[in-house]
């Protein structure tokens, strides 16, 4: 052998470069695979039966009142005629509603995941960024400007679809009717009302002067500085229900938080009695086929009532310990044979 | 084509004539009046593809020709003109990316061949200029030019040899760089040339340029003032080519008669045709499969949108009203963009980033075989070569190995075994020893000699009879033969004593002689002088040369001796021989050659011929006459030499072993094992190349052979075309129809107990088969031809020209089925099939290097090939098929849920997913495990696939990308994707997903999808790899680990840039929702299930898988554990 250079060209011996690394070869053997589908059913089954009775113990009520039918209280309510209708819709509790109850309101057919729908808003605007306010971004489009080219704040489809059905819940006690305390706020998530979504600064000591030049929103019947005639903090961008709406729901059908009752009489929860909903009815849906409803529900550690989690846990825990099950006795009846000369 | 029609539109008139006049040294001629410089393309050399300036627009123009390229292009246009859902930016910068990377490589590459070019065309040259040598870059070298080139210089342009510095008017070059051959070939200046090249006055008139390297016709006229002009005609022995080098002469002249691009190099240089692998086109297969499913989405959608939409208050509800733009639009036109729209939001189903990372698989993949230890060869010094690596996985299946012989299979390192003279055998053993020894080989037992007079007078054939030369140079220079070309063996003190020959059994020969004695020293001046026995130097003058030539089979020298005689010695093959000596003589030899066939050497039989002074009188008249015919050179000299060489006598026979590459025969064994056909493609004799197929154990002593070659084809004395057509069903009967039909053929031919049929066809048959005389009716010949080859276990084909080689490998590959060939050679005669064929192997052999560089890898011995063949190949099939695969499933899992999702938002083409996981998906969370497993994986261990030959055959046929796989990895995916989709649905019947009450929006439920999407398919390749190295480990927990941080990050941060924060905290909301961990959990652990299942349940497939799972020591599919339970 010649020395010198003409060794550099061997190639190194790294176990890397003669692909020789170490290496765990695993295999998907009957061995780990069996006790492995029983672990996992075994585990699937123990989740599904808590998540199923977790979901069954939470209750919920649902009252439909788009007044389609023409039975239903808020009928009246339907036709375009009707402005600032209201309409009660009566319900009975038997037992104790346990607390802490959330109120829902919910729509369906109700596309908030249009496409040209979910880019219909302006985040600079959202985020206070006044120079947007006289700029609204042509995303807004049709809800940019007005017809006097105001521009339009908050612009965009989103903010002028905002629900504006209202609600009041009474509980009738002795032919009295005893408000329910509705809490609004904490409804939306904190990042939103903390971060994402902001106010502009006051302009000379008043809220509204911040947002002179603008106008509200065609649908909408309030400027959005005086969404909360009760409380001044949840008005602007940073009212809870106008940051609820914004968070644009899923699926065509949905529901979204309207208010928790954690309060007073009720903290324990909506006792038996009879109940009643009064509606400031104004939110049209039947044009587009959809309908809307009042959902009132406790929620638990995983969330509202929702059966499918606990049941798909449960089968696919079975069908593991099926599978499992067929494995053992099909490799019980042809694998011995095969495996034998090599025990 | 085009330019070559353009050349000859605008190539003037010049071009149309049949032949060019050249005016030696571009002077004026008396002959012609008027002097016009005719206008022939100048001496400068372009390879490259670009320049600066055109290289951004052809570059791009030529990158966008690649249909996937232009696709995306598209793709990107539309996202810029449309408004569509996603942001252009989402397909621009991958396609961005890969066209620069593309456009840097190429740029590169083209900048190698601009320096290469640069080098050839300011290689300084001697042009004559007015009798005076001047010094010129060779691009500027006009036809017509006088060239100075000297010892071991390159000729810069094609060149009439006009003078040379060696008094015989002779100059050797070598053409290793044209056409491999490394021996020196003597190529003649014109007859009867001036010494003083100043005062020629000629012109030469020549064919136009062609690129055939043996073809040359052209004739010059030889002015001189007060002769008649003289004619001499030029042929190929006059040319100098572009490209071979001049050896062994101090100093030649010639005339340039072709330069720069229409030398015959440069015809010759072909560009390597873009060789496709059976993978890339699967996956163009795949690509319009699914781009089928790609465009049916978007009309389904389409239409399903315009359904709906036509539904009462649904085209525009009060909340969602139309732009004034919008609703100036034409419907059609609404209809066309909402498609397109739809097309780019399904797009990604065919990613960019699949092919950029099969083609990194393949570069990165290619470096494994350079790296390779095993392919490493101590004696030259270098290991594997990798020139293309496009065809890695093609390796993996090669149906038909074209094999070369001599070189490939055999060393081409001609030894000196033994002769025979007079009958009796002698063996070059005990060399050292000054005696002329007796060996024990079967004949030994005579113990007898020839008689010493028959020994010298065999040794002097030896000596005398070859065209050697040896080599003048210092003793430092000494030994390493220049025939064994560039990589010499090293030194062997006992030979320092270097012989140039133009064939290496001459070296062999005159080495052998050497051994026993009788030394070759050299020719000075016609004298040939030899050192015998008694280290007396015996001379003769060396008369006439009576060349070898393929047709002859022989060659001849007539010599006279010191004292007078004259004589003739002849060697040559058995066949040519022994007609022409007297029959008593050939008896006693015949068994010895017949024997030394069988063995497998090169045999040849040495014959002398005392001449008398008449005859040779005669001989010499004769030869002189015909040297100078000007017509039909070459018969009239055959037919003197065919009268010359007659009724000589026999001495003796020599036998040259070539001897066999190292594990030559279990390396075939194994490609046999492995379900591959062995064709030995030879230019060799029958006899030889069989014996070799024998030791080879191509052919075995059960194999029955059937021969179809110009002996059985006259034996039947009648004409050979009737034969032909009888032979051709006769063996097609036997070995095509006799066959039993369920012969699992191909696959268990080796183990069964049918008879097993070898084919030897030699070239002269297979022009017959090929090219059949119009009358008769034999175009059922080829295929007649075609079934008889692929019935048998081996085929040999011997006494191949070049071409016919190419055009068997053509007609295998064009075969039904199209199978994949492979052809593998070490020499310049290997070249046409090693580029016809679908991988073209080099060996870098002792037959120059014209191979190595036309193949797509070169490895330095024929045993490599196993390894090469049986585990790269077959690993990096494995790994490409499942990246390419794995590439298809993930993005139909990925886009699916996306496209499920537009019938639950009015088909309004809303993304599922946020820009930023629609770009990254492919670029970072899912490329890299991918990568690593298409780089690392070894589901069988290499030592598994070189012991067992058999596995190889699991994934013949593209098995692993056929239909079958393909369906299911689609079903597969689609499986995952409705699951991803619906089960996250159910979940959001209820969107209160927290236990604050508080409900989840749209890109949470994009976000779950996407967060169950990236878990799956990353564990499905988990779940896949059965070779964990620290690197997999790595990526596939480091890209899981880095989509958590990525979407930590991006929904962390408020990001100036973008207009709306639509992810900002959703990771965060939905890692704090127990629920979406659960279902994320559960719709994991079920789109895996059907995989593991299958995986378990999976039947080993044969004998051979559980054969590797016992040589493996792995434990049995059940372990004691469990098998204890259920007993």
């Amino acid at each position: 052998m010649k020395a010198g250079p003409s060794r550099t060209n061997r190639p190194d011996n790294t176990a890397f470069t003669q692909q020789r690394l170490p290496a765990w070869q695993p295999i998907l053997s009957a061995g780990i695979v069996i006790p492995g589908f029983t672990l996992i059913g075994l585990a699937f089954i123990g989740v599904g039966v808590a998540l199923f009775v977790t979901s069954q113990k939470i209750t919920d009520l649902e009252i439909d009142y788009t007044g389609v039918a023409a039975t239903s209280p808020c009928f009246k309510c339907t036709s375009f005629a009707a402005e600032n209708c209201m309409c009660q819709m009566e319900f009975t509790l038997t037992t104790l509603f346990e607390g802490p109850v959330f109120f829902y309101y919910g729509l369906t057919s109700y596309y908030q995941n249009f496409r040209t729908y979910g880019v219909s808003k302006d985040g600079y605007q959202l985020s206070g960024d006044t120079y947007y306010f006289n700029n609204p971004q042509d995303s807004c489009a049709p809800y940019q400007y007005d017809s006097n080219n105001n521009p339009i704040v908050p612009c965009g489809s989103i903010a002028n679809s905002m629900f504006s059905d209202t609600f009041q819940l009474y509980q009738v006690v002795n032919g009295m009717k005893k408000q329910v305390p509705l809490d609004g706020k904490g409804i939306a998530w904190w990042t939103d009302y903390n971060i994402k979504y902001s106010n502009p600064a006051l302009v000379n000591g008043s809220f509204a002067n911040a947002f002179s030049g603008t106008v509200k929103p065609v649908n909408w019947s309030k400027p959005v500085y005086e969404l909360d005639p009760t409380d001044q903090a949840n008005n602007g961008f940073l009212n809870q229900n106008f940051l609820v709406w914004m968070r644009q729901a899923a699926l065509p059908k949905f529901q979204k938080l309207y208010g928790r009752i954690a309060e007073g009489d009720y903290a324990q929860g909506l006792p038996a009695g009879n109940y009643t909903l009064l509606i400031n009815y104004s939110y049209p849906v039947i044009s587009f086929g959809g309908t809307k409803k009042v959902v009132l529900s406790n929620v638990s550690w995983m969330g509202g009532k929702n059966q499918f989690l606990g049941i798909a846990y449960l089968v696919i825990g079975s069908l593991c310990i099926v599978m499992a099950m067929v494995m053992l006795i099909i490799y019980a009846k042809y694998k011995f044979t095969d495996d034998d000369e090599d025990m | 084509m085009l330019r070559r029609r353009l050349n000859r539109l605008f190539g003037g008139d010049e071009k149309r004539v049949d032949s060019r006049t050249i005016y030696v040294g571009n002077r004026p001629c008396p002959a012609t009046e008027t002097f016009i410089p005719p206008k022939f393309c100048d001496n400068r050399i372009v390879s490259s593809k670009y320049t600066i300036w055109n290289f951004l627009p052809k570059n791009l123009f030529e990158q966008f020709r690649r249909i996937a390229n232009f696709y995306f292009l598209i793709i990107f246009l539309v996202q810029v003109i449309v408004d569509t859902p996603t942001s252009p930016v989402t397909s621009g910068l991958p396609l961005f990316f890969v066209i620069t990377v593309t456009a840097i490589k190429q740029g590169y590459e083209d900048w190698l061949r601009h320096k290469a070019d640069s080098e050839v065309n300011k290689y300084p040259v001697r042009v004559l200029e007015d009798g005076q040598p001047a010094r010129k870059d060779s691009e500027k070298i006009k036809v017509g030019d006088i060239v100075e080139v000297v010892e071991d210089e390159t000729f810069p342009c094609d060149l009439i040899l006009l003078q040379s510095s060696r008094d015989d008017d002779t100059c050797f070059v070598t053409t290793a760089s044209l056409d491999g051959e490394s021996n020196h070939k003597t190529h003649y200046t014109v007859p009867d040339m001036e010494k003083d090249l100043q005062s020629l006055s000629a012109t030469i008139e020549c064919e136009q340029p062609q690129p055939d390297l043996y073809k040359f016709v052209g004739r010059m006229h030889i002015y001189k003032p007060e002769h008649d002009p003289a004619v001499r005609s030029l042929g190929p022995e006059n040319l100098l080519l572009k490209g071979a080098t001049l050896k062994n002469t101090k100093k030649i002249y010639g005339v340039a008669v072709y330069t720069g691009m229409e030398t015959k190099m440069a015809l010759n240089y072909q560009g390597k045709s873009q060789k496709r692998s059976a993978v890339e086109k699967s996956i163009n297969a795949f690509l319009l499969v699914y781009l089928c499913i790609l465009i049916s989405k978007a009309v389904v959608c389409t239409t399903l949108k315009y359904v709906w939409q036509s539904q009462d208050g649904q085209d525009e509800p009060w909340y969602n009203q139309k732009t004034e733009k919008e609703k100036g639009t034409i419907l059609y036109v609404k209809m066309f963009t909402d498609f397109l729209s739809f097309m780019v939001l399904f797009n990604f189903i065919i990613p960019v980033s699949m092919y950029v990372t099969v083609e990194m698989q393949k570069f990165l993949g290619s470096f494994f075989i350079t790296w390779d230890r095993d392919f490493f060869d101590p004696e030259i010094e270098e290991g594997a070569l990798v020139n293309t690596s496009d065809l890695n996985e093609e390796l993996g299946q090669v149906e038909y190995v074209f094999t070369d012989k001599t070189g490939t299979l055999t060393q081409n390192n001609m030894e000196f075994i033994e002769c025979c003279i007079d009958g009796f055998q002698y063996t070059a053993f005990s060399s050292e020893l000054d005696s002329f020894c007796v060996t024990d080989g079967p004949v030994s037992t005579f113990q007898e000699k020839a008689g010493r007079e028959k020994e010298e007078l065999f040794l002097r054939a030896l000596c005398l009879c070859h065209t050697v030369q040896v080599k003048e140079a210092g003793p430092d220079e000494l030994g390493g033969d220049q025939v064994d070309g560039p990589a010499s063996e090293p030194l062997r003190p006992a030979e320092q004593r270097g012989f140039i020959a133009s064939s290496p059994d001459e070296v062999a020969l005159v080495k052998g002689a050497m051994r026993y004695g009788f030394t070759f020293l050299g020719l000075e001046s016609k004298t040939m002088k030899i050192k015998n026995w008694q280290n007396d130097v015996e001379e003769y003058e060396l008369l006439h040369v009576l060349n070898f030539d393929p047709v002859r089979r022989r060659m001849s020298v007539i010599v006279r001796s010191k004292s007078g005689d004259t004589l003739l010695f002849c060697k040559g093959a058995d066949s040519s021989i022994f007609p022409r000596v007297r029959p008593e003589e050939v008896e006693r030899i015949r068994m010895h050659v017949q024997r030394s066939a069988t063995e497998g050497y090169r045999t040849l039989c040495v014959a002398y011929k005392r001449l008398s002074v008449d005859e040779y009188a005669a001989a010499d008249a004769g030869l002189r006459e015909a040297r100078l015919a000007l017509q039909d050179r070459e018969e009239k000299l055959m037919a003197v030499y065919n009268q010359v060489e007659t009724a000589m006598s026999l001495i003796g026979a020599t036998a040259v072993e070539d001897r066999l590459q190292e594990e030559a025969a279990q390396t075939m064994e194994a490609l046999q094992g492995a379900g591959m056909k062995v064709w030995v493609l030879t230019g060799d004799k029958m006899e030889t190349a069989k014996s070799t197929c024998y030791a080879c154990r191509l052919f075995r002593r059960s194999t029955e052979l059937l021969e179809l070659t110009v002996r059985t084809l006259e034996s039947g004395g009648r004409r050979r075309e009737e034969m032909l057509h009888d032979l051709l069903f006769d063996f097609h009967r036997k070995a095509v129809q006799d066959a039993p039909p369920a012969r699992a053929g191909v696959n268990r031919s080796w183990s069964s107990a049918n008879p097993e049929y070898g084919f030897i066809v030699d070239g002269a048959a297979l022009a017959l088969v090929m090219n059949p005389s119009p009358d008769t009716n034999c175009s059922r010949y080829r295929s007649l031809f075609l079934q008889i080859c692929q019935n048998c276990t081996a085929v040999l084909c011997c006494r191949m020209a070049p071409l016919q080689k190419a055009q068997i490998v053509k007609m295998v590959k064009n075969s039904k089925g199209s199978p994949i060939t492979l052809s593998i050679g070490d020499g310049a005669n290997d070249v046409s099939m090693i580029l016809e064929a679908h991988v073209g192997i080099g060996v870098k052999g002792k037959e120059g290097r014209q191979a190595v560089r036309n193949s797509d890898y070169a490895i330095p011995k024929l045993k490599h090939l196993r390894k090469l063949l049986l585990a790269h190949g077959h690993l990096y099939y494995i790994r490409i098929a499942h990246l390419v695969q794995y590439f298809f499933y993930k993005n139909l899992c990925f886009i699916l849920p996306q496209f499920l999702y537009q019938f639950f938002c009015g088909c309004s083409q809303q993304p599922l997913y946020d820009a930023a996981y629609l770009t990254m998906y492919n670029i970072c969370f899912t490329s890299m495990p991918i990568l690593a497993y298409s780089l690392l994986e070894q589901q069988i261990a290499i030592e598994v696939l070189l012991d067992n030959a058999t596995l190889y055959r699991d994934i013949a046929k593209n098995a692993m990308l056929r239909w079958g796989p393909f369906l299911y990895w689609t079903v597969l995916a689609v499986f995952q994707g409705l699951i991803f989709f619906f089960g996250v649905k159910y979940l959001f019947s209820n969107p209160a997903l927290q236990d604050n009450g508080q409900v989840f929006g749209n890109w949470s439920y994009g976000t779950i999808v996407f967060t169950v999407l990236v878990f799956t398919v990353t564990l499905k390749l988990a779940l896949d790899t059965r070779h964990w190295t620290w690197i997999n480990h790595f990526v596939i927990w480091g890209s899981l680990a880095f989509y958590v941080v990525f979407s930590f990050f991006w929904g962390g941060i408020i990001w100036p840039f973008l207009k709306q924060q639509r992810l900002y905290f959703v990771f965060f909301n939905m890692l704090s929702s127990v629920s979406a961990w659960l279902v994320i959990i559960l719709l994991i652990v079920l789109s895996l299930l059907p995989d593991i299942l299958l995986g378990v349940l999976r039947k080993p497939r044969g004998p051979h898988t559980q054969q590797v799972a016992r040589l493996l020591a792995r434990p049995s599919l059940l372990q004691p554990s469990s098998s204890g339970a259920c007993l």
